[in-house]
Order: structure tokens, then sequence, then C-alpha cells
């Protein structure tokens, strides 16, 4: 554990490094910048299309940071060769697999947490400065702690975003991880249209081949409650529980198999 | 400093300069670009780039919230153009229906896009496009998304009632939005004398009746006002066939 924990931390600081904490200031001011203006444009949904921009945002910069960071855990030490410095102390790969996972995740977290933070802010001065008769317009409020269900879900897609990239990375080069991981982050939002495939078709075996994949492909539209929240429509707990476990569950499977690749894959 | 780094220095703040100078030249170009007529009509016409709500959804994956603001602030902001143009000059509302229709497609429970979309449909020509059959169809698709928002079902009645003058449809609506629980107790009331005003005692009588039963006492003396009043009118009509 406290390997994993080393190589994690390590991780950390070279995303700190890369100047990934640059994205915050951008969705801070972003977020600022977007809450002065729509006040003009939106017939009264300011509070609306802040939440809707900062929920959207930091799903965005979240899945940024994920992919391209993701992608070169493994493959940047591979070639800058440092994995054999790395790999002659006592480390194992599979240690030294998780301990990558679990640093790029800590980045996500802190960028999540701070991002949370800023927008719970512009919509606290936006509730501030608010009439009563404003505030009686709005569907939901201004500093709903429902939106932590949303912004937790955010998290986990991330988490599982991470996890596809990190798999990838194991055993291809980095742009090809990238295009694969952003190929299965489309796909897993229309896992819906393979599931109803078999009612478009006379062929059971493609029936039984797209529900398949529908089971098997990870599907990234489950993590999305964000119009409901902003709605200030309940979102059951138990729909959030079965839902981060899915994301576990898929996240503790590809790690596992990334291990597994990993520990296979010949170095020289 | 050596003369190397005060050299490299130089060197570094002209290309810097000179970025700077072709920015600015790149800005100019494109300004000057602006006043050709024929670009500003070919962006007009390809204003909506995609007209089919199914697609755009698609497109937009999980950021379908965001996609709906956009459209939505798309939607005031052609409605308030076209609306804001001096008097006498020809106002084409053709796509706010469609700029509405996508905006609620994306975001099903944006009330405020079916509520207001709906107000500026129905305002009769220059004011609006004068389509308030376009204001009920937005209207009964935000019934569909949400059936328990009696809302819907009351702004349904206020088109009937100023747009299309039709006092009977927007009683029958408005009496609709009184079933749905948690929808004010004064729709009743309304219903109920716009029935009177079209001349239809009946139905009046039969809703007064109804409003009688309830528990606030002001409601219950309305009514019973209002059934009083219904008793004169009548009275009158017979002494009116009487006199003939």
């Amino acid at each position: 554990m406290r390997v994993i924990r080393h190589v994690a931390v390590n991780v950390f600081r070279e995303s700190v490094r890369d100047r990934v904490p640059y994205t915050l200031l951008l969705f801070a001011v972003l977020l600022i910048a977007a809450s002065r203006v729509l006040a003009q444009l939106t017939a009264g949904q300011d509070v609306k299309i802040v939440k809707d921009l900062g929920l959207a945002a930091i799903a965005t910069f979240g899945l940024f940071i994920a992919v391209f960071l993701g992608v070169g855990l493994v493959s940047k030490e591979v070639e800058r060769r440092s994995i054999y410095a790395i790999l002659a102390k006592p480390v194992s790969r599979a240690q030294f697999i998780a301990g990558k996972y679990a640093g790029l995740v800590l980045t996500l977290f802190v960028n999540v947490m701070v991002m949370t933070g800023a927008l719970y802010l512009v919509l606290a001065w936006l509730m501030a400065t608010a009439t009563p008769a404003e505030r009686a317009s709005w569907d939901a409020p201004a500093m709903d702690p429902e939106m932590l269900g949303a912004i937790l879900m955010i998290f986990i897609e991330l988490m599982l975003v991470t996890a596809i990239a990190l798999f990838f990375s194991a055993f291809t080069s980095p742009l090809l991880s990238a295009a694969c991981t952003f190929g299965l982050y489309v796909i897993g939002h229309f896992t819906g249209e393979l599931r109803d495939f078999d009612a478009l078709t006379d062929s059971r075996a493609v029936g039984w081949l797209t529900r398949g994949l529908y089971h098997l492909l990870p599907d990234f539209s489950a993590f999305d409650v964000k119009l409901q929240v902003v709605h200030g429509i309940h979102v059951p707990a138990g729909y959030l529980a079965t839902t981060a476990a899915y994301g576990f569950a898929y996240v503790a499977a590809l790690i596992l198999g990334g291990t597994y690749i990993f520990t296979r894959r010949d170095l020289k | 400093m050596t003369a190397s780094s005060k050299a490299s220095t130089v060197a570094g703040g002209v290309r810097l300069s000179l970025a700077a100078a072709l920015l600015v030249v790149a800005i100019l170009l494109h300004a000057s670009r602006d006043p050709w007529p024929v670009l500003r009509q070919v962006h007009a016409q390809e204003l909506l780039h995609v007209r089919s709500p199914q697609v755009l959804g698609r497109m937009v994956l999980e950021f379908d919230a965001v996609a709906a603001d956009l459209y939505w602030i798309r939607a005031i902001q052609h409605y308030g153009g076209e609306r804001l143009k001096p008097s006498g000059a020809p106002r084409g509302y053709e796509r706010l229906y469609p700029l509405l229709d996508m905006t609620t497609s994306l975001d099903p429970y944006f009330s405020i896009a079916y509520r207001f979309g709906a107000i500026f449909l129905s305002e009769p020509y220059p004011g609006g496009p004068g389509r308030p059959d376009l204001a009920i169809t937005l209207l009964k698709k935000g019934i569909a998304a949400q059936p328990a928002r009696w809302q819907y079902h009351h702004d349904i009645g206020f088109v009937h009632y100023w747009a299309l003058k039709d006092p009977q449809g927007a009683a029958a609506w408005f009496r609709q939005a009184a079933t749905i629980p948690g929808a004010p107790n004064w729709l009743l009331p309304v219903a109920a004398a716009l029935l009177t005003e079209t001349g239809d005692r009946t139905a009046a009588r039969h809703l007064w009746r109804q409003i009688q039963e309830a528990d606030e006492e002001w409601l219950r003396k309305r009514a019973e006002r209002a059934l009083l009043e219904l008793d004169a009118l009548d009275e009158i009509d017979r002494m009116k066939e009487r006199s003939r």
C-alpha cells in the first residue's frame, strides 16, 4: 500500500508540474464571466444556465485531464525508459499500475473539488443578489445540495475514463490509447441504441450480439443525471448507489485487466 | 549578460512584436469582410445547421442541457431581434418554433422555454408570429414531458382566451388545470366565470356548485354570489320571454 501511495503522490506532483491546475483558473474565469453575461441574455434563467455550464465544464475539463494524462501514464515511462529504474526498486508491475491510477484519480479529485467549490461560490453570489420573486421562479434552490449527487456521478465517470485510458496505455501508444478511449467514451453514450437493436433485425444472432455489446461496453449515459438535478427532480439514492457500484466494478475489472497485460508485457 | 544572450533576448522581442502585429492584421482583415452583404446573407440562411432534435441530442452526448441553453438564448435573440426591427420593416419569425422545439427536446424539463415560448408564438404579427396553434403544440409537448405541471394547462387556457378568443376552450383547460394536485384554487372560479361569459349557464352553474363545496370560505361565498347572479340572469330571460 505504501508503494502504491508513493507512486500516486508522484503522479499527482507530475500533474501539477504539467500545469494541470491552470484548468481550474480557466474554469473559475469561465463561470464568473458566464454568470455576468448570461443574466442579460437568458430571461431570468441565469442560475439554471450557470449550473448547466458549471456541471458540463467539470465533466469536460475532467475528461480532457483523464484522457490526455491517462494515456501517457505508462507509455511515457516506457518511452523515457524511466520504467526500468522504477521496476528495479521493490515495486511490482501491479503496484505500479495501481499507483499510477490512484495518482491520476487524486489529481481529478482535487480538480473536481476545487471546481465544485468555485461553482457553489458563483451560485451563492447569484442567490445573494436575486430578488425573492426571482428565487421563487427557480426549479431548484441555487445552492441545492442534490447537485453533489450529479458531481459524484461525474467523478465516477471520470474514474472510469481514466481506467480505460490506463488500460489502453498498458499496451499501446499514447495516440492509439487516446483514440480508443475517446471512441469508447462516445460509444458509451449510445449503448441504449444497442439494447433496442434486436427490434430492428430478424437475425437472432445479431440481436444477441448487440445485446451482449450493450451489457459489455461501459454505459456512460447511466452517470448523466445533470438535467434532473438542475431542475430539482429527485434522483433516488438507490439509483446513485447502483450506478456508483457499476462504475467501481468496471474500474476494478479494467485495472486488473491492465495489470494482467502489463505484467506479461516485454519491456525490452 | 553576455552578447549572445542579449542577441537572443532582442530576437525574442522582435518575434513577439511580429506575432502581435500579424494578429492585429488578421483581426483587421476579419473586420473588413463583415460589411460584405453577400456573406451576411449566407450566414443568415445557415443559422439552423441541424434541424432534427433527435440527431442533435445524439451529437451533444451528455451535454444536452448546455446545448438546450444555447438554443434558448438563440430563440430569445431571434424573437427579440425580429420584434425590435424598425416599424414597417418585414419581420420573419420562421425560426422561432424550430429553435423552441430544439430547446425543449434537448431539455424536456425547461419550463420557461415552454411558457415564454408559447407567449412569443401566440403574439399576433408584427409583435410575434401569430401562431397560437404552435404555442399550444409546444405546451402540449410540455404536458407530455411533465403531466403534473398545472401551469402548462393554464397557459393553453390563456392562449385560447387571448389569442384564439375562445373562452369556452379556455374554461375547459382551466378546469383541467384545476384537477392537477397543487393547482391554485382560483382556477375553477376563473373557468366558471368564463363559462358565464360565454352564456353556457348550465355548465357554469355546475362548476359554481362544485366550488360551493370548497374548504375556503371566500370561495364558497364567491360561488353563492355567482349562483345568485346566474339565477337572476335566468329570471331576466324568463321575464323577457313573458313580455314578448
